[in-house]
């Protein structure tokens, strides 16, 4: 099957002909396949923003190609909005994009953007309000009146009632306590698993990442330096740790351990999987 | 985008005209505006345009950064323009179309208008180029500070300016932020008509009025835990001091003034 997403070539600068001049995504090509749950990780300044504002059209590439079901998106200008209606886009902090008098009002501004009415309108912005948590007495109250967190809910449903076919979530968990994080994840999860659709996640925590995604997609210095599942990416710990990334805590535990010497797979993210290692070692050690 | 916008921006750099001291910088940009509307020849204006390419060339700011900052302000010097143009009375009428004459004097105003616009506004831009705007305030609060005997608020003043300019970056930022949000949910700025811009614009000033509150309560609070209690008796951690090549500055400048008084008196 066609990958939904294709990029070729990318690079984006900025500030051309200032002394601002720098390139924050530099010759970037992979694929987002359809029904996908993709990470992006990488540090402030490594090209993350820049490379996602340019798959929803925000951003126009300085060279490269971005194909969308295989055609460019910028191949008709006047039509770029439609890109952004099949290609969803939750920034970092989305809470601060909430205008709307009351919450109904505010998830309903994409949708309506996309000329939905009536009944079908009333279907997307509740159903997306149920996703995220929101319940039905708190659509009719102002988004000033909530907490962070259920803001965050609100600005998230509002893209995700547009229901495009590409989810990007930038840090969307940034800012929250430890449940909140979780429970969010959680939403975000059951959104994947019932709509099939693809998610593309950016993000500073290699735990959540790790958890979450099927194919994760290391940048550095505005290039991919890394392409692969958890698996196969976490197997290169050493590397991850000198680019001055983070590995999820599991394996820097277990990374500790076959340093001291015990035979174990370093490249373990999960709980699980690293007790699953440790008591199979410990069988084989018992035998000698 | 947004971000072309250069009002107040600094280009650090380490020339000449970036050492000088605010002072005299505000200060020859006084001078410059002087002679710019003394100047009333082709002479002077040349003059006044050579003062400004040498001064450009000294600081090292890209030309083009200079003509970008004309962007905002091209619909007043086109709209001067056009209206010295065709309305200036005179006796040489170049050609008349209905009720419009143009004149010989009205096209050698409207050259002259659109000029002077121009050479005033990359003048000031200039400065703001080559002075943080701290320092800029820092050097227009010394320059008042005699006004305080007349009980003007001279510090709070510069104190507002400072924070002003401080913060008009990172509301075009936030603004940009917003707007990028707001069309990923399909918000359409470009077309419609001029209510249904307006109206558009509803999405992009809320959250940035709330923003501004917010960082103003957050500001007024920090400045609170660090005892800010207004100018009196505040000291500085970087005390202006005037330098000889502030010295030899000034004195260029106010001969360029002089220069252009006496050529106009002259009649050239």
């Amino acid at each position: 099957m066609e990958p939904i997403l294709q990029i070729k070539h990318l690079t984006h600068t900025y500030g051309i002909g200032t002394p601002f001049q720098r390139s924050a995504v530099e010759d970037m090509s992979f694929d987002v396949q359809q029904g996908e749950f993709l990470g992006i990780i990488g540090h402030t300044g490594s090209g993350k923003s820049t490379l996602i504002q340019h798959l929803n059209g925000l951003l126009k590439p300085t060279e490269g190609q971005i194909l969308l079901g295989g055609r460019d998106i910028w191949a008709d200008p006047k039509k770029i909005r439609d890109v952004r209606f099949r290609v969803g886009l939750v920034f970092q902090y989305p809470e601060y994009q909430l205008f709307e008098e009351t919450v109904y009002k505010d998830i309903a501004f994409g949708p309506s953007n996309q000329g939905k009415t009536g009944e079908a309108l009333d279907r997307c912005v509740r159903e997306s309000a149920r996703l995220v948590g929101i319940r039905d007495d708190q659509l009719e109250k102002s988004p000033f009146e909530l907490s962070g967190g259920q803001k965050r809910r609100v600005a998230l449903a509002g893209v995700m009632a547009m229901e495009p076919d590409v989810l990007i979530l930038d840090e969307p968990t940034a800012g929250l306590d430890p449940a909140g994080r979780e429970n969010l994840m959680a939403n975000i999860q059951e959104y994947h698993r019932n709509h099939q659709k693809t998610i593309i996640l950016v993000s500073h925590s290699m735990d959540e990442i790790a958890r979450n995604v099927d194919r994760i997609l290391v940048l550095k210095g505005a290039h991919i330096l890394m392409s692969g599942t958890p698996a196969e990416v976490f197997a290169r710990g050493e590397e991850l740790l000198e680019a001055g990334l983070d590995v999820p805590q599991v394996t820097r535990v277990a990374m500790a351990l076959k340093a001291r010497g015990l035979e174990i797979d370093p490249a373990v993210y999960t709980v699980e999987a690293l007790e699953r290692e440790l008591l199979a070692l410990r069988k084989g050690g018992a035998a000698c | 985008m947004l971000k072309d916008i250069t009002l107040g921006q600094y280009f650090p750099g380490n020339t000449v005209a970036h050492k000088l001291d605010p002072r005299t910088k505000i200060l020859l940009v006084v001078l410059y505006i002087v002679a710019l509307f003394t100047a009333k020849s082709l002479l002077t204006y040349g003059i006044m345009a050579l003062c400004l390419a040498v001064c450009v060339r000294i600081s090292r700011v890209g030309i083009r950064q200079l003509v970008r900052g004309l962007k905002p302000v091209l619909f007043i010097i086109i709209f001067t323009g056009v209206l010295n143009l065709l309305f200036t009375p005179g006796e040489t009428e170049l050609f008349s179309w209905g009720f419009l004459h143009v004149t010989g004097e009205g096209l050698r105003n409207a050259v002259f208008m659109v000029l002077r616009i121009m050479l005033l506004i990359m003048g000031t831009f200039l400065m703001t180029y080559t002075t943080s705007p701290i320092s800029l305030t820092d050097g227009l609060e010394r320059l008042l500070n005699g006004l305080k005997r007349f009980h003007v608020p001279v510090h709070e003043l510069a104190m507002m300016m400072s924070i002003a300019l401080r913060f008009i970056p990172t509301l075009i930022e936030e603004t940009d932020k917003i707007m990028s949000a707001q069309k990923a949910r399909g918000a359409d700025f470009e077309s419609g008509n001029l209510i249904q811009k307006a109206k558009a614009l509803i999405p992009i000033l809320v959250p940035l009025f709330i923003s501004a509150f917010r960082r103003a309560d957050e500001l007024a609070t920090a400045m609170e835990c660090r005892c800010y209690h207004g100018g009196e008796g505040r000291t500085k951690l970087h005390v202006l001091r005037y330098e000889s090549r502030d010295y030899v500055a000034l004195t260029i400048g106010v001969l360029v003034v002089a220069a252009v008084a006496v050529l106009r008196r002259l009649g050239l």
